[in-house]
Parts: structure tokens; C-alpha cells; sequence
């Protein structure tokens, strides 16, 4: 990642040779197929596509688009949602983050991060759409509640709910529970860069009150090691397809699903319209990547006078309690939400107001593992490739940056983030394309190394974080000894960093198995996954079935997350310090 | 580089061609109907199929369905020596994307998808765009079998003649279901529906449009409201259609402040009716299976005391069906598999409520042996309307009506 853009290095060339190489084929394996995917879409946008008869420039698209209606509605749907649910996820993350960072009971959101990571966007939905529908979960609590008091609520389910509502509250709502733990994964990954504890101690010792200490003092530093983290988190819910189909409303839905729409459409003119659709999308999330940047900004002028005006600020009670609550909230409602999948695994008869099912059965799941023995294979292969090639080729780059002397410029970790950043619908097809151009569609290969596009940022930024925590005084006392810098790499700071580099390793397990764009594109139907049977389940409205796909895709990851905590316990056994 | 990789596409596909003549020399030779199992076109068919491996692209929403699916894969490779990977998809159309992604590439063989199942829009859209081969059903022996005179939707899809390019696989027509533990007298016809759902405000839904069963009911309302249903069946061209249309907008703009959710929100697809109304949020769905309902009761999915009805004037039938794509890798299998697919002991399985409940194409009157009685002596559930009490189908309106409603619904209510 640093090699092709890095900063001016001071002091003599390090060694290089083969290591050289990693950044490069990195950024190779990374992002020529988005280019590729990107020019894909363009083409069909400006009306060439060859197959469909089209082989001239022309604007007709953009007009169709512009005249499609409810185009300015999908739009703002997608601002919304997308934005409001950034700044909500942005606010619980920091909000827990100050309430909590450094004390005894914070052990507990550091626990949580790892299963409500581990849960897949489309499970989340789905349960989530459980809990809000008008004969859900809900409502059943309360039919149930109004029975104890002797009040007969509910009867029926009511007319209206919180689900698929046309603001798009549902959605918002679905992606604030599943990026808060993200932002606050990161945010803890970014505090131990910028050493908050000790700011924090000071600014406590000034008599500034723990809240505004946060706000004034850490804030500022965290803000810069969290802000590519937070730009995936909006472009990812202004683009998001999966839960908006389920949580989102449908008249008009958000631009990302009308795209999706129209790609799929049987009228195959529509794929014109569809890839300037996707243009649009890509438009929309880099302008307003753009204006959040020129929000910070604005934000950090009019903020300073505030920040350097000594004020020491109360305890931040309201804070701290509306920290804790936010994430109780999005915690609890993750858990519902899987409860509820699994209960429904498990039903026969679960009928509308009873809280639990009527009648038990293992014959869903019996059924169930029948058919999902084959996509569980197939997952658990892909996931563990994917990972382990991302693990690999970071520790390669970041093993060259400490070798080279180097840092990567903020430029190279935009590029790193570019397949985040860039909408999947505007580059998938594309990608299609160049796959079965280089006959490699529905191979191993190319399933693994779309998932790779994925998993890589994420595996890179949770694993660079720890890496350049790591004491170098380390890796000096060993080279003082005498050790080549390779053995340094494999007995030293392997050894010592196996906790996190399994840690990236489970987040990359996770990322993989969420996939199902990537899947359906480059899977070409020879890989079916957990995810794609639990889109393909989802279809049949059967929410027994949905249940058991819903766990069987959340155990996988779970499954991840437990060995990487397990497994340096086990191998460390003898050497506690270090494990 | 570009031009050295054509120039041996063009020899691949030149040496293929060589390695295909007596194949397609018969084809060219005969293309009278097989005249059964034992003619040799069939015979080089079957030959040419073992050992090869059929992707099957089919929607796999439906545990149902998908054993049905893995029954019949696991009856072709005991009779064929055919290997049948069931490729389960969200939507059909996600196919149809890939196959014209393998087009735009220019892959005109060895492609990924074998055999699909299709209706309707997608077959009409792979058609106009030559994503289809070349015409198949008359090498199927058990294509002879096929009732394409009681039930003309067996060639004519969507109004869309078939030519050979698919196999019909099953039938569908629009039942009406409704729980007697909640519902005495349901509506019976499109103005009695919106009658009884002023009286039951929120208790009825229709999926969107354009999924498949809210464009449906759609269609269904149209031909009730229409003066004259016979320019239905021209292209919507040679109509006035903001005049025909506008009894069904007048219909709908009554209906649906009335509709499940106050009409903001709309089912997103067709199966999750049948949920809706397990869970007591409507009283009234629809299915296009007329055996659905008693599957769904067998499976737990619905209460015993759910019932079936069409509509007086008939109900909106059609049928689905298999075709393979023009780059078919074994077309050779997937022919033999669309064949097993239409064999009496196929079509008899896959009627079974128990099993699928999936309406067959076959004519009793044409079947051998006793495959007659033994479809005639099929229990068909407690929730299944008789073929008497099923009554008169409705022929599907021009496929370019759809379109436009579908167009015309989006902008009024869908933005």
C-alpha cells in the first residue's frame, strides 16, 4: 500500500527484494478490476453495450433517468437515511467510547464487539423486521402486557408499524445497530494511536470533567484516525442494497435498490437506464463524502473557540447515560433480532399475538442442514481464503513499512479504501463482464478474490493499528542480538501479535460471509453461499427457513470470532504474558 | 493480442462446429416432433447427455420446491447418468443478467447456465434478444403428452407464442384464499373487493408492482373493469390506453386508503401474503398456485381452516417454463432433464400437494397406460379447488399491457 504513493523517506534506502513487491500486487489485485468494473458501467451509461444492440454514443439514458419517476424521491431517501444514520451511529460510538473508555465495565461493550460484528446485514434485517412488523415481536409483548392489566390491545395486529415506513426510520434504524460496533472497533483501534488515556488523565487533571476532557482533548485526535472509517460507513449506507429491501419502504426506495431494480429488470433497455443509475450513485456518495469534509471543516473553525476556552464543563451525566443507553439499545436490539431468527428456527406454528411458537421442530433445521451442508462448504472455504490472502498481504505491507522506514500517505489508504467507497452496484457487473472475458467466472479464484476486495480494507485496518502499537524496542533488542529482521518477523512480532492478526483474521471471516453481490456476480451459480440461500430463502417468504439460514449464516463468523479468542489462550498456555 | 485471441476464438468455434455437424445436420434434416423414446434423434440426445453435468438456474425460495427439484436431480442420474446441480436464485432474472454478461463478452458456448425456469417478461426479453438457442421441444418425447389444446397457455406465453423455445413445466391459475375462522363471506368479484374492504379497512394487500403478483392483480382488476376485454389481448399500442386504463385508477385510488398498511406501504412479494395472513394482518391473499394453500397447511404455515375461491368470470391463468440459453454448455442434458421434467411420473410427483402441489401441463386423455387413473385418483388437499370449481381461466392480456401498467402504477403511486 505505501510503495506507490508514499511520503519522502529520510535516511538511507532500506532493504527491499520480494517484499517490495507486496504493495504493488496489492494495489494490483485491488484496484484495477474496480477501474475495470467502473468502465463497465460507464459505457452502458453513455449507451454502449454491444449486446443489447447498443454502439454509439448517446444521452438517452441519463434522459430516461432524469425523466424516471420518483428519481428526486429514491434520492433523498438515500441522503436521509444514509446520513442520519452515519451521524447516529458516529454519535452512540464516540458518545460509549468517552462514557466508558479505560473503566472497569467497558470489558463489556469489548466483549460485544466481537458477536454483533460476527451477525451478517441480512440476518440483522430480517430479525430486525420481526421485532418492528405490525404482527411481531412487538406488538406481541404488547398484547401480552395489555393482558396482564386486563386491557384487550392489539387484538389484531394494528394498521400502521415501524417497518418499511416511507421516511426510511426502519432502515435508519437497521444501520445505526450495524455500524455502531464497527465505529466503535475502530474508534478503540484509533485511541490506542493516539495514547487517549494519558491525554485523558491530564485533561482530568486540569479538572476538566470526563465528558468535556473527551470532547476537548481526545476528540480532536480521534477524529482524524477515525474519518476513512466513518466515509465506508456512509458510502456503505447510502449504497446499501440488502437492508433496504427488507427494512427500507418500497414507494419510492432508496436509489440503490431503483438500480438494482432496474438491472434486474426483464426489460433489458432498462440496463441502459440502470448504469447511469449506478453513475448516479457513485455521483452521490462522492459529492457527499465531499460535503462532509467541508462540514468538518466548518466544524472544526466554529468549534475552536469553544475548545480553547478553558471551560472545564461538568460530569457529562446526560452523556454518559445517553452513551450507555445508545448502546444498550443497539446491543439489545441485535440480540432480539437473532432471537428471534432462532426461535423461528425452531417453530412449527407461531401464530399472531402468541409470544412463543405453538408448537416446536427440528424439522426445519433437519431440512435445513440437508440443503445448507453444500453453501456451509463453500463459505467456510471462501471466507477462510479470503481471509488468510488479506492477513497474508497485509502483514506483507506492513512488515515492508517497518522495514522500508516508511508510513503510507493518507492518499494510499484512500486507494485501499476505494472498493469501499465505490457503490458495488456501479462496478459489479463490469467485473462480471471481465471475468467471463478472462474465462475465470464461477471459479474458486475469482469468488475468493472478489470477497478479497472486501475483506482487505478491513482486515488491513484492523490489523495496521495493533501492528504500529507494537513496542519497536522489540523488534530492536532481537536485531541487536543478532536475529535476521525475517526471524524477528516470525518469532517476534508474530508471536506477539497473534491475538490481534487472528482477530483480523475473524472480521475478515465476517466480511466474507456477508457478501452476496460479489457472490451472485462472480460465483456464476457454481458457489452457493449462506448468504445467497439466504437471500434465495428470504424469497419465500417462510420465516422457519429464513431462521434457520439467519443462524446458520451468523454461526459461521461467530464460530471465527470464538477461535481467534480461543486460540492464543491455547497456544500461549506457557506464556501467559504474552497471550 | 486482442486480435491473435478472435482469431482462435473463431478457430475454437469453427473446430466445435466441425465436432457438432451430424448433431446439427439432423436437426436441420427433421424438424418434425420425435415420434418417442426409441426415435434416434432422441436415442443421440440421450447418448450424448450421460456423464455430462446440467446447471439448473431455478428460483429456490420454496423448501417445497427445492426437494421436488433434488428428487428429480437424484431420478436423472439414475436413469441418464445425468448430474443436475440445482443453482437456487433469488430472482430469474439475476440469470438473465449473467447470461447477457457471457453475450457481451462473447461467449457463445461452454456458458454457465444450462437450463432455467422462465415465464412471462424474462422469456419474452431473452427472446427479443437472442439469449435463446434454437427451437427444442419437438426432440422431448414426452412433449407429445402435453394438453396444448385445453390449455393453450402451454404454447402461448404471456401472449407471446413459445415456438419451441420452452418446455412448459406447470400450471398456474389466481385462487383467492381467506380463513373461515375470521372471514364468512369473502368478496367475490374485483367491485365487491373494494366494498368489502371499505367495510375492512387494512385487511387486503397486493404485492407491488412490478413483482409478479401485484402486476397480476393488476391485470386481474383491468379485465373486470374494462368494457371491452378483447382489445386486452391486442398490443397496447393499438389502444387508447389512458382511456381503457382509467376505470382501474379510478378502482385503485378508491381502494387504497383502504389497503393493508393504508396503501403506504406495499408487500414487497408475492409469498409473503401467505405469512400476512397467517399472522392475522390481512384476511384476504392470493396465490397463483391453486394448491398453495393446502401445501402451505400441510407445511404449518397456514391454519386448517383456510380456504380457496376464484373470483366470478374467472381468474388469471398461465403456465411456467424451461428454456435453455443460447450458450447452454450441455444442451444435450439439459434436454433430457426438461424431458424428465415433463414425464407423466415427474408431473404426477410434483402435483402432489404433499410434495409440491405444482398443477401439471399433461393431458390425461394422451397419457399411456395407467398414468390416467393415477393422476385422476391424486388427492389434491382440503384447501384445493376442483378443475370444475377452478372455472373458466382468463387468457393473460398482451404482454405490452403489462409493461405500461406496470410503468403507469410506478409513477402515480410508486414515487
Amino acid at each position: 500500500m505505501a510503495a506507490p504513493l508514499r511520503e519522502l523517506r529520510n535516511g538511507a534506502p532500506a532493504r527491499r527484494g520480494w517484499l517490495a513487491l507486496v504493495p504493488w500486487a496489492t494495489l494490483a489485485v485491488f484496484l484495477g478490476p474496480v477501474v475495470l468494473g467502473l468502465i463497465g458501467t460507464l459505457l452502458p451509461a453513455f449507451g454502449i453495450l454491444p449486446a443489447l444492440g447498443g454502439t454509439g454514443l448517446t444521452l438517452t439514458a441519463w434522459e430516461r433517468l432524469a425523466a424516471a419517476p420518483g428519481l428526486a424521491g429514491s434520492l433523498w431517501l438515500s441522503v436521509s437515511t444514509g446520513v442520519a444514520s452515519t451521524l447516529l451511529s458516529l454519535a452512540i460510538a464516540l458518545a460509549v467510547l468517552a462514557a466508558g473508555y479505560g473503566t472497569r465495565p467497558f470489558a463489556w461493550v469489548e466483549r460485544l464487539l466481537a458477536p454483533l460484528l460476527a451477525i451478517p446485514h441480512a440476518a440483522l434485517a430480517l430479525g430486525l423486521a420481526f421485532l418492528l412488523a405490525a404482527s411481531g415481536w412487538g406488538v406481541r409483548l404488547l398484547h401480552g402486557l395489555g393482558g396482564l392489566a386486563g386491557a384487550d390491545v392489539f387484538a389484531l395486529p394494528p394498521l400502521h408499524a415501524p417497518l418499511q415506513d416511507p421516511d426510511g426510520i426502519a432502515l435508519t434504524l437497521g444501520l445505526v445497530v450495524k455500524e455502531t460496533p464497527f465505529l466503535v472497533l475502530m474508534g478503540l483501534a484509533g485511541l490506542g494511536q493516539v495514547n487517549a488515556a494519558r491525554s485523558l488523565a491530564a485533561a482530568r487533571a486540569l479538572g476538566y470533567g470526563r465528558m468535556t476532557a473527551w470532547a476537548k482533548v481526545v476528540l480532536p485526535q480521534l477524529y482524524p484516525q477515525i474519518r476513512l472509517p466513518l466515509y465506508a460507513v456512509l458510502a456503505f449506507s447510502l449504497s446499501v442494497v440488502d437492508m433496504a429491501l427488507i427494512l427500507g419502504p418500497g414507494t419510492p426506495p432508496p436509489l440503490a435498490v431503483q438500480v438494482l431494480r432496474w438491472f434486474n429488470d426483464p426489460d433489458l433497455s432498462l440496463r441502459f437506464v440502470a448504469s447511469a443509475g449506478a453513475c448516479l450513485q457513485l455521483a452521490l456518495v462522492v459529492g457527499l463524502i465531499g460535503l462532509w469534509r467541508l462540514a468538518e471543516m466548518a466544524a472544526a473553525r466554529l468549534l475552536r473557540p469553544w475548545l480553547t476556552s478553558g471551560r472545564r464543563g461538568t460530569s457529562g451525566v446526560l452523556g454518559r447515560t445517553a452513551g450507555v443507553l445508545g448502546w444498550a439499545a443497539v446491543a439489545g436490539t441485535s440480540a432480539a433480532g437473532m432471537l428471534a431468527m432462532a426461535v423461528w428456527s425452531v417453530a412449527r406454528r407461531w401464530r399472531f399475538p402468541d409470544l412463543l411458537p405453538g408448537e416446536l421442530t427440528l424439522d426445519t433445521w433437519a431440512r435445513g442442514l440437508a440443503l445448507l451442508a453444500g453453501p456451509l462448504g463453500a463459505t467456510v472455504l471462501v471466507a477462510a481464503l479470503a481471509s488468510a490472502i488479506a492477513v497474508a498481504l497485509s502483514l506483507g505491507c506492513l512488515e515492508y513499512e517497518d522495514r522500508a522506514g516508511i508510513r503510507p500517505s493518507t492518499r494510499a489508504l484512500w486507494l485501499l479504501y476505494t472498493p469501499l467507497l465505490v457503490p458495488q452496484i456501479a462496478f459489479l457487473f463490469g467485473i462480471q463482464v471481465l471475468l467471463v472475458l478472462l474465462r475465470l467466472d464461477g471459479t474458486l479464484a475469482a469468488l475468493v478474490w472478489s470477497h478479497l476486495l472486501f475483506v482487505l480494507p478491513y482486515v488491513f485496518l484492523t490489523l495496521s493499528d495493533p501492528w504500529r502499537a507494537l513496542d519497536r524496542r522489540y523488534a530492536r533488542a532481537a536485531l541487536c542480538l543478532g536475529v535476521r529482521p525475517r526471524t524477528v518477523f516470525w518469532r517476534v512480532k508474530l508471536p506477539m501479535l497473534l491475538r490481534p492478526i487472528l482477530f483480523a483474521a475473524a472480521v475478515g471471516i465476517a466480511v466474507s460471509v456477508a457478501q452476496y453481490l460479489p457472490t451472485l456476480f462472480a460465483g456464476a451459480g457454481r458457489y452457493a453461499t449462506l448468504t445467497t440461500e439466504a437471500v434465495g430463502q428470504a424469497a419465500g417468504g417462510d420465516r422457519r427457513t429464513i431462521g434457520v439460514a439467519a443462524v446458520a449464516q451468523m454461526a459461521v463468523p461467530l464460530l471465527g470470532f470464538a477461535l481467534a479468542l480461543a486460540l492464543p489462550a491455547l497456544a500461549f498456555r506457557r506464556r501467559r504474558g504474552v497471550a | 493480442m486482442d486480435l491473435q485471441r478472435r482469431g482462435l476464438v473463431r478457430w475454437l468455434a469453427a473446430a466445435l462446429a466441425l465436432a457438432l455437424w451430424p448433431q446439427g445436420g439432423f436437426a436441420q434434416q427433421a424438424d418434425s416432433p420425435v415420434t418417442g423414446p426409441d426415435d434416434p434423434r432422441w436415442q443421440a440426445i440421450v447418448q450424448q447427455a450421460r456423464g455430462q453435468t446440467v446447471y439448473f438456474n431455478a428460483w429456490g425460495g420454496s423448501d417445497r420446491i427445492n426437494d421436488y427439484i433434488a428428487w428429480a436431480a437424484g431420478r436423472a442420474e439414475d436413469l441418464y447418468g445425468l448430474a443436475v446441480v440445482h443453482v437456487r436464485v433469488g430472482d430469474i432474472s439475476e440469470v438473465v443478467s449473467r447470461v447477457l454478461a457471457e453475450r457481451t463478452a462473447g461467449r457463445s458456448a461452454g456458458g454457465s447456465v444450462d437450463l432455467m425456469w422462465i415465464n412471462g417478461e424474462n422469456f419474452a426479453a431473452m427472446r427479443e434478444n437472442g439469449l435463446l438457442g434454437e427451437p427444442f421441444t419437438h426432440l422431448l418425447p414426452s412433449f407429445r403428452y402435453v394438453d396444448t389444446e385445453a390449455r393453450p397457455t402451454t404454447v402461448v406465453d404471456f401472449g407471446v407464442p413459445t415456438d419451441g423455445l420452452e418446455s412448459p413445466w406447470g400450471m398456474a391459475q389466481l385462487v383467492f384464499l381467506y380463513d373461515t375462522a375470521r372471514t364468512s363471506e369473502p368478496p367475490r368479484s374485483i367491485p365487491a373487493l373494494l366494498d368489502w374492504a371499505a367495510a375492512h379497512p387494512g385487511r387486503f394487500a397486493y404485492p407491488q408492482p412490478p413483482d409478479f403478483h401485484g402486476s397480476t392483480f393488476l391485470k386481474q382488476a383491468l379485465i373486470a373493469l374494462v368494457d371491452d376485454p378483447a382489445v386486452l389481448q391486442r398490443p397496447v399500442d393499438e389502444a387508447d390506453f389512458a382511456a381503457v386504463t382509467a376505470p382501474l385508477w379510478g378502482y385503485l385510488d378508491a381502494l387504497h386508503p383502504n389497503l393493508w398498511r393504508g396503501g403506504a406501504v406495499f408487500p414487497q412479494a408475492g409469498p409473503q401474503l401467505i405469512g400476512l395472513l397467517d399472522d392475522g394482518e390481512i384476511d384476504i391473499a392470493f396465490n397463483f398456485n391453486p394448491s398453495e394453500a393446502s401445501a402451505a397447511i400441510a407445511s404449518g404455515q397456514l391454519p386448517d381452516t383456510v380456504r380457496t375461491y376464484v373470483l366470478e368470470g374467472g381468474t388469471l391463468a398461465n403456465s411456467h417454463f424451461l428454456a435453455i440459453p443460447f450458450n447452454a454448455n450441455a444442451r444435450a442434458g439439459a434436454l433430457v432433464f426438461a424431458d424428465f421434467l415433463l414425464s407423466p411420473e415427474a408431473q404426477l410427483r410434483k402435483m402432489d400437494p404433499q410434495v409440491w402441489g405444482d398443477p401439471t401441463v399433461l393431458a390425461y386423455d394422451r397419457l399411456p397406460g395407467d398414468w390416467r387413473v393415477r393422476f385422476q385418483a391424486l388427492p389434491l388437499g382440503i384447501a384445493t379447488l376442483s378443475a370444475d370449481d377452478l372455472g373458466t381461466p382468463l387468457m393473460e392480456p398482451h404482454p405490452s399491457w403489462m409493461t405500461a401498467l406496470e410503468a403507469e402504477w410506478q409513477r402515480r403511486y410508486g414515487s
